[in-house]
């Protein structure tokens, strides 16, 4: 008789629950708390992620989308609730997953290459180890600029470097916190384009964090909506639309106004 | 605008003009105040004599031995500091206790306990440095963007290669202000320190200059020890350069 086993899930997050004590003198927007009261950020999130899918967290600025990712990735600790990741309980920060920051995670006084490097460290045999970053840094279009100094480089090259310093790990989960939120427009495509050449090329299971309704739309296999603070999960969708995605009729039309609306826009389609 | 080399030297200029000027046309005894001329002959004769030379390598050894070891002990442990919240709560009091007491106020401690000679005087350099120094590291440390931090947890740095690779360089740019600011007082204090117990060094060379009635040494000495702050600020500023320091400048 053959056995099925039961497909487990990458990431299963239950009922995560996170407050913390707001630190801000003045309220940075309408919805948030006053200065030294307990703020409610996360309440009761739940969702599960399958391994190797690409999902997309989508929110209004300031629910927590930010610190959700970060208590998955083991740098910050829910008051409740569990992350599971592979099944097991997420106690802290693991080179085997990979987190791409919303600012500069390149370390500023080390050269893209050696930032590279920073990936590269579980490669014991040196000569193998040289030439996965030279691959790595052509992957990503950075050969010539090996040398250069973060601040010697465009916004959009200093993702391409961290983005290469991430998958030089082989990570089995890639965290991206709004990675391309600062670069203009045009590089931005560029950016999603390539991340679903990533998506294909790599088997990593990607969490991912936009405001950006379009790009969800475009990359996710799985789009998580989160609603303001106290934040919940308000939607969580599956779609499994072939790239590219044709976002202007069918289907995937449907869906997009579909989470305007749960974003609270109306009028600027 | 272009700054041209000889904008530097025109406060020079005018100030030993104003001096000359103010010498002559007052009749100021040499004893009291000799003009630019005196101090001139007066700075020759001493670097001619090799006695200069002689208290200019006396004064700069010892502030070398004094600043070494007050900046190889304090960036350790400003960053055993800045990285351990509780050895903060426990010592920072008493370093900024400590702190604000003068070097100077140490001179009798420091002559009873390291007697006459060198030792003394590197004391109290090492003093005058040795705080500021520590707390200009902690604070570095402690500002240490958490960005660094998370990325090296989740690339896995064992906690040496964390404090070596991404906190001591994270922080050194706030440690090298330190390192020029703690400098600057080092050479300060050491012509207090030459005063007393020594009889060698831009400081002894002025005391013993008041003791001869030789005005024109006392300023010949003080003219020496401004040129080699001078020096001393410009090579340390050399340090802003190195990819540790220059990120912080060219960060947008």
């Amino acid at each position: 008789m053959k056995r099925f086993k039961k497909p487990m899930d990458k990431v299963e997050v239950r009922n995560l629950t996170k407050s913390y004590v707001e630190r801000r003198m003045k309220a940075r927007d309408p919805g948030s708390c006053n200065y030294h009261e307990k703020c409610e950020v996360l309440k009761g999130i739940d969702f599960r992620v399958k391994a190797g899918s690409f999902t997309c967290f989508l929110g209004p600025s300031g629910c927590g989308k930010s610190t959700l990712l970060q208590i998955i990735a083991g740098f910050e600790k829910a008051d409740r609730g569990k992350v599971l990741i592979d099944g097991k309980e997420v106690t802290g920060s693991s080179s085997r997953h990979i987190f791409v920051f919303q600012e500069d995670g390149l370390l500023p006084w080390l050269t893209a290459r050696q930032n590279v490097a920073l990936g590269s460290r579980h490669i014991t045999d040196p000569e193998k180890r040289s030439s996965e970053e030279e691959d790595y840094i052509e992957m990503v279009g950075l050969q010539g600029f090996e040398d250069h100094y973060p601040h010697e480089l465009s916004g959009g090259m200093r993702r391409r470097a961290e983005v290469a310093r991430a998958l030089i790990t082989n990570p089995d989960i890639l965290y991206m916190d709004e990675p391309f939120g600062a670069l203009d427009f045009v590089t931005r495509l560029q950016m999603r384009e390539e991340m679903l050449n990533v998506h294909s090329m790599f088997d990593s299971t990607i969490l991912f964090i936009t405001h950006d309704i379009d790009e969800a739309l475009q990359l996710g296999d799985q789009i998580i909506v989160m609603s303001e603070r106290p934040s919940r999960v308000k939607a969580d969708i599956h779609l499994d639309a072939p790239h590219p995605r044709d976002l202007s009729s069918g289907h995937l039309a449907e869906l997009r106004k579909e989470v305007y609306f749960l974003m609270g826009l109306h009028a600027a389609l | 605008m272009a700054i041209r080399r000889t904008d530097s030297i025109t406060s020079f200029v005018i100030i030993i003009s104003v001096w000359e000027i103010t010498v002559r046309l007052f009749h100021v005894s040499p004893f009291k105040f000799p003009g630019p001329g005196e101090v001139g002959v007066a700075l020759w004769e001493l670097a001619a004599s090799g006695a200069l030379l002689d208290h200019v390598i006396a004064s700069l050894y010892r502030v070398t031995w004094g600043y070494y070891l007050s900046v190889l002990t304090a960036i350790p442990f400003g960053m055993f500091l800045g990285t351990w919240y509780s050895a903060r709560r426990i010592f920072n009091p008493l370093i900024q206790f400590l702190r604000p007491i003068s070097p100077l106020a140490w001179i009798p401690v420091a002559l009873i306990w390291f007697g006459i000679g060198d030792r003394p005087a590197i004391f109290l350099i090492f003093l005058s440095s040795f705080f500021p120094m520590v707390v200009f590291t902690m604070s570095g440390v402690q500002g240490v963007r958490r960005t660094y931090l998370r990325v090296a947890d989740n690339f896995g740095l064992t906690g040496l290669e964390r404090s070596i690779k991404v906190i001591l360089p994270a922080a050194m740019p706030e440690i090298v202000v330190g390192l020029r600011i703690t400098l600057g007082t080092a050479w300060l204090v050491i012509v207090a320190a030459e005063m007393i117990a020594v009889k060698s060094g831009l400081g002894y060379l002025i005391v013993d200059g008041r003791n001869a009635l030789r005005m024109d040494r006392v300023i010949a000495g003080m003219i020496v020890i401004g040129l080699i702050g001078l020096c001393l600020d410009w090579l340390i500023r050399k340090l802003e350069t190195l990819p540790y320091v220059i990120w912080s400048k060219r960060r947008k």
